[in-house]
């Protein structure tokens, strides 16, 4: 057993240098250096593009933790009308590309929208110059609509540890009188702190990667300068300059979040126990249900909702693109291989760690998992030269046995995509695996080992089947990010090659978002499939809800 | 495990797969090209194109960075042709060092000197102008200048979207390279002192809050606002709002082109020059005319019935090589009057 921890750290340590490739690429690139660019930066775009950030960052965690908390909360701890399917619909926005939210509020919002259209009809108005409506392109309509979008990864979070970690205190607390907002106020939200700040901070590097959305939004962040520094300002060390500053923004979300989970490894497997929900009548159970359907309409219903309509109207009119099946199949075919390859490097490397704890390798885990700190477009930048590297390297290889040259086998093929994705998405993967891990004791494995399991019976026979959540949770949630993923897809896909995202972004991009409809709807339908799934694997069946009542 | 295991070889064969499929593009009959331009768009072209000359086209897609992927490639590269609109992109990809001249005597006959890079390291294909739509109704006026826009008559009339985009960079690089830095500086203050809104979204936006009376002005290109006028859906917006070839005093209407690079290390030289030409001939015009709604380039093809509506268009002569050179002051410029916060 002697070899465990040498195996372990050098699982960790390769793996680490391969995920960190893009890193030191896009290092090199800013090495090059821009003294020129700095002055001007500094003088007339960072200071804009930092506080437009932080207010945008400020106020989608003040939107996702509202509305996922609120509604996790109010699932939980009481019983109303229409509550069971609100825990289906509540994790729906998770399957919507925020950028195509952002393009359905913009059209059904702006002024020559049916909302203004038909308030001007009401009034008698006869331009939008005549009255004054909120901008939905704007900062305010930035946040509202990411936020919307984004509230799941707070709402599964908080929901997991509402109904299992504080179960035992809220219940407690009631027995001894408390009425259910002081449970709230006083148990259920300090406990939930540390849950509440891993979904935030999915939630806020969610945000920072995203470009369509803002820009079209007229939101000027600090990623959006990444790319007008690069491509405008024709400094592509300046731009790959603030994406490394922007890393410090994201170290500090990750700190965060590390923050939330660090007490995480005392708690032992979960106890079986759900809160009994209290049921409400009348008005009360109305506003409660009125409460979880905002967040669900604004996030899910009506832009999917204005996606079908669109579908519907342009499929009757235009006929159905046949190439939608095979781009479809495509898409499925990448983000599933591309997630079995992120689950098997996520448990290699979660599993060094447990077997071998030491700093070395749990650096190197960390490491691998600032992939998913660097926004996707500025990722793919960076992915071009190691991934070339890599072809060079078999090409070198092949010339001197076989005395041919092979050509592009990585850069040049799907490789490229799971690699990306892989070195974008590991983070999630990681996460769940080391939430899942710590809640199985460390005893366990002592009192395995003491009866001789080696580390390959102690793996397989202990802890894969405990992880069996967590490996779901992981999968399902980086399945639907590769499913969604458009600026790595866009750079490194090889030659015809096309996902429901590349194919609905080249309508975007002319100013016809709505001739990809289909495909957006499509996307959204097969992001639903794990949803439910997840929903499916958290709630339980309605039979063994109604057993733990 | 064994299910997932199984799942997993599954997905590796069918990976294996698509990886095969994108295994071998330097064959004799293909050609490979890296495109700005969207699929939809280009592939009524090339399904032309194959039909004409046999030879199969196989597309990349992307919006940005096709440069440095065509560079990381380096003698590997499968890149034939790079297609792209923006003079300040075509001039990106020549000092990229990722291009070679195109010698071809007949696309010199057929497209213009000054659309032409003189070295051959890039050629213009269609043409587009960044122009003024205005509301039928409240704009009486049936020209302008882009001089203009920046007078405060327009004060809170004025929509257009971000000035780094880069159509509108191409405009203010024109400017500058007009009219100096000075004054375009006091131009660009003017115009966003205009600005009936935050500038955002895209042209189609624009025309769209034009239509609906948020502005009385919008600037956008050319083509839009056909696609708009023959579009069921989006056609009120068009008939709220007329089209105005706005000039620079003295000079003629902002244009741009979207051309083409020969790729420096094209596997497929003879088929890149044979489609490049294609590009630039009768048929492959017309589409570039008729469903683009763009102005073609080559002498003798005619305009669609729409865009001729607007008036006949006078490009301006400033060569665009010298839009180009100003690309980076202009984005400079946009930055320094704060036009996007």
């Amino acid at each position: 057993m002697h070899w465990t921890p040498a195996i372990a750290t050098a699982v960790a340590l390769a793996l680490a240098a391969l995920l960190a490739l893009p890193l030191v690429s896009l290092l090199r690139i800013a090495a090059i250096g821009d003294a020129e660019i700095w002055p001007h930066l500094a003088a007339y775009v960072i200071p804009n593009a930092a506080v437009q950030t932080a207010l945008l960052l400020a106020g989608v965690a003040a939107v996702t933790t509202i509305a996922g908390a609120g509604a996790a909360w109010l699932v939980t701890s009481f019983r109303f009308a229409g509550r069971d399917s609100l825990l289906w619909l509540l994790p729906l926005p998770l399957a919507l590309p925020t950028y195509i939210a952002a393009y359905v509020y913009g059209d059904m919002l702006d002024a020559a929208g049916p909302v203004q259209s038909a308030l001007r009809a009401l009034f008698g108005w006869h331009s939008a110059s005549e009255y004054w409506f909120p901008p939905v392109r704007s900062l305010p309509g930035a946040i509202l609509i990411i936020g919307f979008v984004l509230y799941p990864y707070v709402y599964l979070a908080a929901r997991a540890m509402f109904q299992t970690q504080c179960a035992i205190f809220i219940d407690a607390a009631r027995t001894a009188g408390a009425r259910p907002t002081r449970a709230l106020r006083d148990i259920a939200l300090p406990l939930a702190r540390p849950a509440l700040a891993v979904g935030v901070a999915l939630a806020l590097l969610e945000t920072l990667n995203d470009i369509g959305a803002t820009e079209y939004l007229g939101v000027q962040t600090l990623t959006l300068s990444v790319f007008t520094t690069w491509l405008n300002r024709g400094s592509l060390p300046g731009a790959a300059q603030i994406a490394l500053a922007m890393l410090a923004i994201v170290a500090a979300l990750i700190a965060f979040e590390a923050y939330g989970r660090r007490h995480q490894r005392y708690q032992s497997v979960q106890d079986g126990r759900v809160t009994a929900p209290v049921t409400l009548k009348g008005g009360r159970a109305l506003l409660a249900l009125l409460a979880c359907l905002v967040p669900v309409a604004f996030g899910f219903l009506i832009p999917a909702g204005f996606l079908l309509r669109e579908a519907v109207l342009r499929s009757l009119s235009g006929g159905i693109d046949p190439a939608l099946l095979r781009h479809g199949l495509t898409t499925v075919t990448l983000a599933a291989s591309a997630t079995a390859v992120i689950l098997l490097l996520g448990l290699a490397a979660t599993l060094a760690r447990r077997l071998a704890p030491g700093r070395l390798i749990a650096a190197g885990v960390s490491i691998a998992t600032l992939g998913y700190a660097v926004p996707g477009a500025v990722l793919a930048l960076g992915l071009l030269g190691p991934l070339v590297a890599i072809d060079d390297a078999i090409n070198w290889l092949s010339l001197r046995l076989t005395g041919t040259s092979v050509g592009l086998m990585v850069a040049g093929s799907s490789a490229a995509l799971v690699i990306a994705y892989s070195v974008r998405f590991l983070a999630i993967a990681i996460g769940f695996m080391r939430a899942g891990l710590a809640r199985i004791p460390n005893e366990f494995d002592e009192v395995a080992r003491s009866c001789g399991a080696g580390p390959v019976r102690l793996v397989g026979d202990l802890h894969l089947p405990l992880l069996r959540p967590a490996l779901w949770g992981a999968a399902l949630l980086v399945f639907v990010d590769c499913l969604k993923e458009l600026p790595m897809t866009l750079l490194l896909r090889p030659l015809n090659t096309e996902t429901l995202s590349t194919y609905v972004y080249q309508f975007a991009s002319r100013g016809s978002f709505e001739d990809g409809a289909l495909a957006a709807l499509l996307i959204v339908a097969v992001g639903l499939l794990p949803v439910v799934r997840m929903v499916h694997l958290a709630e339980g069946s309605p039979n063994a809800a109604d057993e733990a009542r | 495990m064994f299910a997932a295991a199984r799942t997993f070889a599954r997905a590796l064969v069918a990976l294996g797969a698509i990886g095969a499929s994108g295994g071998a593009f330097a064959q004799s009959g293909e050609v490979n090209v890296y495109t700005y331009r969207e699929t939809k768009l280009v592939q009524p072209l090339f399904d032309a194109f194959t039909k004409d000359t046999g030879i199969k086209v196989n597309i990349i897609s992307a919006s940005s960075g096709l440069e440095q992927r065509i560079k990381s490639e380096g003698e590997r590269s499968p890149a034939d042709v790079l297609l792209t609109v923006d003079i300040g992109r075509l001039e990106d990809a020549v000092h990229a060092g990722i291009t070679q001249p195109i010698a071809s005597p007949t696309l010199d006959k057929v497209i213009g000197a000054q659309y032409r890079d003189p070295e051959g390291h890039w050629a213009g294909i269609s043409l587009r102008a960044r122009v003024v739509y205005a509301s039928k109704e409240r704009v009486k006026q049936d020209s302008i200048t882009y001089e203009e826009l920046a007078d405060p008559k327009w004060k809170g009339k004025i929509c257009i979207r971000s000035g780094q985009h880069m159509y509108n960079n191409a405009l203010i690089a024109a400017f500058i390279a007009k009219h100096g830095e000075a004054k375009a500086e006091q131009w660009l203050r003017g115009l966003k002192a205009n600005l009936a809104q935050k500038p955002s979204g895209g042209d189609r936006e624009t025309a769209r809050d034009v239509a609906a009376g948020k502005c009385d002005l919008g600037i956008g290109n050319t083509y839009y606002w056909a696609l708009m006028a023959t579009s069921e859906a989006q056609k009120p917006w068009a008939d709220a709002t007329k089209v105005i070839l706005p000039t620079f005093e003295g000079g003629g209407t902002h244009v741009n082109v979207s051309g083409v690079v020969l790729a420096k290390h094209a596997p497929n030289k003879a088929n890149a020059v044979t489609l490049i030409e294609w590009l630039a001939g009768e048929k492959a015009q017309h589409i570039y005319a008729d469903v683009n709604y763009e102005y073609p380039l080559r002498a003798g093809v005619q305009v669609n019935p729409i865009i001729a509506g607007y008036g006949t268009l006078t490009p301006d002569t400033l060569p665009l090589s010298k839009v180009a050179a100003a690309k980076k002051a202009a984005a400079a410029l946009v930055d320094k009057v704060g036009f996007d916060n």
